[in-house]
């Protein structure tokens, strides 16, 4: 068989994908037990020594509290199995390319990733034996008998060994399999298991809309009385997604893309239903929530804000700037010295919204001071700049010297709340009206980034972006362009500031660590660099579930990790998805180029050499040559 | 320049003439003018004040001044130069890194903090063992071995993981990984070893005493007199050897380098692995001066660092140990020197602050660093 | 004015305007760290002229274009634009004084669009500010709608190849040819009134490289721009050049048209080395 009949064979690919598309039923299945020992024993190996990093960083314990369903599953334990689960299914991932021959899944993938899922479990096994003979108390802090029990299910070290072992190897095989099934089956498995793990997140957050609307028997039928699941609720949401996910297949994706492919106004219309709706739902959704769920939201709400700030920096005019921090600081301290009457030096007590306009006119002077300095230096000389920047501001309101003026490190207490021109009062004891003050500050923010994207000062930022001497060649005068950016995200992040104070009450130094800075950078990149639904849909997924730098997410349990996880997080990002959660289509070009010039490339060629073969997949007017 | 250079030479247009000023221009020159004006009135009130406290001109700037002893002011300085020693050795790892794939490699401070950790789990453990009181130097030598062995090892998995398959990806991508590589380093020494501050054990009298006219303590002579013995080391080895033969070539352009038959990874894990074994000896050093660790440690001398590096001229392997000793003096003495006579209080709380504006007044006046930067052509856009 | 003949406009703008240069450059030199990329270079450039600079490679063609556009700094000489020097401005300044140029090795904005590329390099023609942007003012609608609208009047220079759907297609998935097209067409919509084209048709098949000399004519003729070519394609700098200026380090060593050009000496010696021309 030439090259040229496979690929006909197999339908032009013209990206190389994972295998997971099932497309190919005639390829041949692999003998099952030809496996690639190497790669099996290097990822088994380095799947081992993450499940001892996992158990020694305590996460299992920890996490152990919080049920999934009820006497079955919890979090720790879940902790334990996503390993194995990920290096099975990875140890069948094959790369699909032109021409290059392709196997069809089978027992070959089933059997690989059990052996993967075995050695990844191993690794459970070993440090249950070193744990009983060893004692790394000293340094280790985790390595207790708490954690030996938890691995050995309270029955000895034999015991811990084997169920390790089985467990990783029924795990791994279940990862193979998810290649064999065909993928309707996957997306329903998915959709099951998600549900399944979602419903137990978001557990406080129903329970608490439930409770507004007074349907408290549901939910008491879903969820244990002690957290997580109850066995009966598990199956029947599994089964109702499960269904649902069968008879939705496709349909959601067929609805997207026909409003992808309107044209013209009615594109226009469906977007703004669709921002109206999400807006009603925004509006309505806080009225039947607790005090719990609308503090979270207004968390959320106040780093989205923060992010959508730095969006404007980093996403559109590409400059990284990570003492962002400093100018939340500074709207909070301006805020609160224009409004509380305890502020130590000048106290002229101004109404909120008053002194809203002396924090936005102070911090675009100090977005000025700061950008003005940086603003020619080289790329990640000006990140290092501006992250001594936020930490001078901060090392400035904690000094003796200034203290007059800040209070040092006690910081400005007693600062009233905003009071929104007589009709309601703004502050931290009432949740909700923090969470609509911040919401109508969103809207603003999503308003001004949309607009700016779509005018000359966006274009000249993404210009910059792009090639800062050829825009400068072709009559931007880029130090004023990306001052500009610096200090409209500048007033975006002293919004939030701002509300901050009003929100909490009290400002202290201690809330403005370069850590914040880094979170927000994180937020920003996990949704997607210049892309508002994706800097959005970031801070709600971290934020809300996992919390922000000092804020509680829907799992208070990982309090301890979630600095751990935005670590990984940022990195494999990077290295996986670099475009982000959800992409703005622009930022995706850009980082994909190449590839995307390859493929380009490569669809002209191989069209080229199947002349005649016909089936050429749509022909893009990108893959010309002329 | 002599051969030592990581980097190649660098080529500007000579002519710089006649510019037409902008307002930002302005901005930063009346910026540049009030800084060195600070500094100038700083000093002047500084020896006004040690001529005699009570003179008008140091009263005007500062009406408390008392002024400084000789012994103290030798005590800051000497104090000043043992850190940024330390600081220069970390420099070395910033430095080569961005002189070889230019990106600023943000972890390079928490791969100093795994070896001070690494060296405060060692001399524990041999503490416990009795070894570390009736052989110190031994021991001293054992943990300098293990740190150096874990902190080099550190360095090459995070190449390897994080920074390999991002070669050639735009700048700020590798700068934002490594920023990653850092959160989680820091974070996990949080959840492997705790959160709390841990401590070296005591060290022999000697160490503590002080010693020769100048009466400086023996930890500070051992800090200076390692890493020089260190810097000579690096020296030696990137100079004079075939591998710091091909470290400077694949500085100066990678491509032509693996033409040259030079293989490019290995060379560049090399680099990591020598830049993270200086920044173990490093954290090994900073254990024995202040004998006190924790996951924040690397955070503040990694930037610190970063500034001597930039302060040296990147990619300038004796520039970064002698901006190290530069940002060293400058933060212990900076704070006393010009501040306190202008009547700042509390000024050793603003130590950090006149690190970090060292770097931008740097940054400012002479991105080129003082001995001139060597990069990679490519990067020199 | 003289007699107006029918030969045309661009003749008559030639003619009438020798006395008066739209870009002179007076003992133009360039340094890099002594080596000298540019040594007293006199060139001049009349309205509505198109001339050829040529010159063997590290001639300083590439440089004069730098220096030109500020990209590089003169360290002696002047350069002067309708009679008033651009030493020491920055190059967006340049641009806007009515100077755009394209590069060697084609640098477009390759993730924006190819109209958003030809709308952004009108930024120094432009006004609105940030807060017309958020108003959305009537101001703001009409300017965005004449920079659309100019940019696809420039796009439309080249037939159809930038038209229609490629307007919203990004750059970076034009043919090499199309590029360089887009890279002309961004130059020529911040309005320039000289335009320095570097090595327009480099990595062109003839049929392509001859079209875009007869769009270099047009460029001319129909826009009414000078034109300043670097150019190594000698059927291209034959068909469309006015004049001929040919650099060898850094030095003007022959000017005139292309006849003479072609056959002095100096110049063979320059391409071939020491004892051809003999």
């Amino acid at each position: 068989m030439s090259l040229a009949e496979l690929s006909a064979a197999h339908g032009p690919s013209p990206t190389a994908s994972s295998s997971g598309d099932g497309t190919s039923d005639d390829a041949p299945p692999r003998p099952p037990f030809a496996q690639d020992w190497h790669r099996i024993a290097r990822m088994g190996a380095i799947g081992a020594i993450g499940q001892i990093f996992i158990s020694l960083s305590n996460m299992p314990v920890k996490l152990d509290g919080r049920a999934i369903i009820e006497g079955v599953l919890s979090l720790g334990y879940l902790s334990l199995v996503v390993l194995p689960l990920a290096a099975g299914s990875r140890v069948g991932h094959q790369l699909r390319r032109e021409g290059v021959p392709f196997h069809r899944p089978g027992a070959h993938e089933v059997i690989g990733g059990a052996a993967c899922g075995a050695l990844v479990g191993g690794g459970l096994s070993l440090l249950a034996m070193l744990i009983a003979n060893f004692d790394l108390r000293e340094p280790l802090v985790n390595w207790s008998p708490i954690l030996a029990d938890l691995l050995a299910f309270n029955c000895g070290t034999a015991f811990a060994v084997i169920i390790w072992l089985a467990i990783g190897a029924a795990v791994g095989a279940a990862g193979g399999l998810l290649r064999v099934v065909p993928p309707l089956a996957r997306r329903v498995l998915w959709t099951m298991v998600l549900t399944l793990f979602g419903s137990a997140v978001l557990e406080s957050l129903t329970t608490d809309l439930a409770e507004g609307m007074g349907i408290e028997g549901l939910i008491d039928w879903f969820y244990a009385p002690r957290g997580g699941l109850t066995i009966t609720g598990a199956i029947a949401l599994a089964a109702g997604s499960g269904v649902l996910a069968f008879v939705a297949r496709g349909r959601i994706k067929g609805a997207k893309a026909r409003i992808d492919a309107l044209e013209g106004p009615a594109r226009n219309r469906a977007h703004l239903g669709l921002i109206l709706a999400t807006a009603a739902v925004l509006v309505i959704l806080p009225m039947f929530a607790g005090k719990l769920t609308n503090e979270l939201l207004a968390n959320v709400g106040l780093f989205v804000l923060l992010a959508l700030g730095l969006n404007i920096v980093v996403g559109l005019a590409g400059i990284l700037d990570l003492g962002y921090v400093a100018f939340f600081a500074v709207g909070s301290y301006s805020a609160a010295v224009l409004t509380a009457a305890t502020s130590p030096k000048i106290h002229p007590e101004l109404p909120w919204f008053v002194a809203l306009i002396g924090v936005v006119l102070l911090t675009g002077l100090v977005g000025l001071f700061i950008g003005a300095p940086v603003i020619r230096m080289r790329g990640d000389y000006l990140a290092i700049v501006t992250l001594g920047f936020g930490e001078i501001i901060r090392l400035l309101f904690l000094s003796d010297w200034l203290s007059g003026w800040f209070g040092g490190s006690q910081g400005i207490t007693n600062i009233p709340g905003a009071e929104i021109f007589g009709l309601a009062e703004v502050a931290g004891t009432d949740p909700r009206s923090v969470f609509y003050l911040v919401l109508a500050f969103c809207a603003i923010a999503i308003y001004v980034s949309w607009r700016l994207e779509r005018s000359r000062i966006g274009r000249a930022w993404m210009a910059v972006r792009e090639d800062e001497t050829v825009a400068e060649a072709m009559g931007i005068n880029t130090v004023n362009v990306k001052l500009l950016a610096f200090v409209v995200g500048a007033v975006l992040g002293s919004f939030s500031g701002a509300i901050f104070s009003a929100k909490v009450g009290s400002v202290f130094p201690a809330s403005f660590l370069i850590l914040v800075s880094i979170v927000i950078l994180v937020v920003v990149i996990f949704g997607g660099m210049g892309s508002i639904v994706g800097v959005i849909a970031g801070s709600a997924v971290l934020i809300g579930v996992l919390g922000g730098p000092k804020q509680p997410g829907l799992l208070a349990e990982f309090s301890e990790f979630k600095l751990l996880i935005y670590g990984a997080l940022l990195v494999w990002m990077m290295l996986a998805r670099p475009e982000g959660l959800i992409p703005s289509v622009r930022r995706t070009r850009e980082l994909h180029q190449e590839e995307l010039a390859q493929d380009a490339w490569l669809r002209g060629q191989t069209e080229d050499e199947h002349e005649g073969n016909g089936e050429s997949s749509a022909r893009q007017p990108s893959g010309e040559m002329s | 320049m002599n051969g030592s250079d990581v980097g190649a030479s660098r080529v500007a247009p000579t002519g710089r003439r006649r510019r037409r000023r902008t307002r930002v221009d302005w901005f930063l020159t009346a910026l540049r003018v009030s800084m060195i004006a600070l500094v100038a009135v700083g000093l002047l009130a500084f020896i006004a004040q040690e001529i005699n406290p009570d003179n008008p001109f140091a009263r005007w700037a500062n009406p408390d001044a008392t002024g400084l002893t000789g012994a103290q002011f030798r005590g800051l300085v000497i104090s000043g130069i043992a850190q940024g020693s330390m600081y220069g050795l970390i420099a070395l790892g910033y430095s080569m890194v961005y002189g070889v794939l230019g990106f600023i490699n943000f972890a390079h401070g928490e791969v100093f903090m795994v070896g001070a950790m690494t060296g405060m789990i060692t001399s524990n453990k041999l503490a416990d063992a009795g070894l570390w009181e009736s052989n110190f130097i031994g021991s001293l030598v054992f943990i300098v071995v293990v740190s150096i062995i874990v902190s080099s090892l550190t360095a090459v998995v995070m190449e390897r993981v994080a920074y390999r398959p991002l070669r050639g990806a735009p700048r700020l991508i590798p700068l934002i990984t490594s920023i990653g590589v850092s959160f989680f380093l820091q974070n996990a020494s949080v959840v492997l070893l705790g959160p709390a501050s841990k401590s070296y054990p005591d060290v022999p009298d000697w160490v503590k005493a002080k010693h020769t006219f100048l009466q400086i303590e023996g930890a500070k002579i051992l800090v200076i007199v390692v890493a020089a013995l260190s810097m000579a080391a690096l020296w030696y080895y990137v100079d004079r050897t075939k591998t710091g033969k091909a470290m400077r070539a694949v500085a100066e352009d990678a491509e032509i380098a693996s033409l040259m038959g030079i293989d490019v990874n290995r060379t560049i894990v090399k680099v990591f692995a020598v830049g993270g074994a200086m920044a173990g000896m490093a954290g090994i050093l900073w254990g024995i001066l202040f004998r006190s660790v924790i996951h924040t440690t690397g955070f503040l001398p990694g930037i610190k660092a970063f500034s001597a590096a930039v302060v040296g001229g990147i990619g300038h392997l004796g520039g970064a140990m002698a901006g190290g000793l530069s940002i060293g003096v400058a933060e212990s003495v900076g704070p006393l020197l010009i501040l306190e006579p202008l009547g700042v209080s509390g000024v050793s709380q603003l130590r950090d602050a006149v690190a970090f504006s060292m770097l931008i007044i740097v940054l400012l006046v002479r991105p080129a660093g003082l001995f001139g930067e060597r990069l990679p052509a490519e990067d020199r856009a | 004015m003289s007699v107006t003949t029918p030969s045309g406009a661009a003749q008559e703008a030639a003619e009438s305007s020798a006395t008066q240069p739209i870009l002179e450059t007076r003992v133009l030199s360039v340094d890099f760290g002594g080596l000298k990329a540019l040594d007293g270079l006199d060139l001049s450039v009349c309205p509505g002229e198109i001339v050829s600079v040529i010159g063997p490679n590290g001639a300083g063609k590439t440089t004069l274009f730098n220096a030109i556009t500020a990209t590089v700094a003169a360290s002696e000489g002047d350069i002067l634009f309708e009679g008033k020097s651009l030493i020491g401005l920055d190059p967006n300044r340049v641009t806007s004084r009515g100077i755009a140029r394209t590069f060697q090795n084609v640098r477009l904005f390759a993730n924006m669009t190819v109209l958003e590329n030809v709308m952004v390099s009108q930024h120094c023609r432009t006004r609105q500010s940030v807060f017309g942007a958020l108003l959305y003012t009537k101001a703001f609608r009409d300017e965005e709608a004449e920079i659309t609208e100019r940019g696809k009047e420039v796009l439309s220079f080249f037939g159809h190849r930038l038209t229609g759907y490629r307007f919203d297609q990004p750059a970076y998935t034009l043919s090499y040819a199309n590029r360089r097209r887009l890279e002309i067409a961004r130059a020529m919509a911040t309005q320039p009134k000289l335009i320095l084209l570097d090595e327009p048709v480099a990595g062109m098949n003839p049929t392509e490289s001859a079209e875009l000399t007869g769009l270099i004519g047009r460029l001319r003729d129909e826009w009414g721009f000078a034109i300043v070519v670097i150019e190594h394609d000698m059927e291209v700098v034959r068909e469309v050049s006015d004049r001929v200026v040919v650099l060898d380090h850094g030095v003007k060593i022959a000017e005139g048209d292309y006849a003479d050009v072609s056959t002095d000496p100096q110049v063979i010696e320059a391409y071939l080395g020491h004892g051809a021309a003999s």
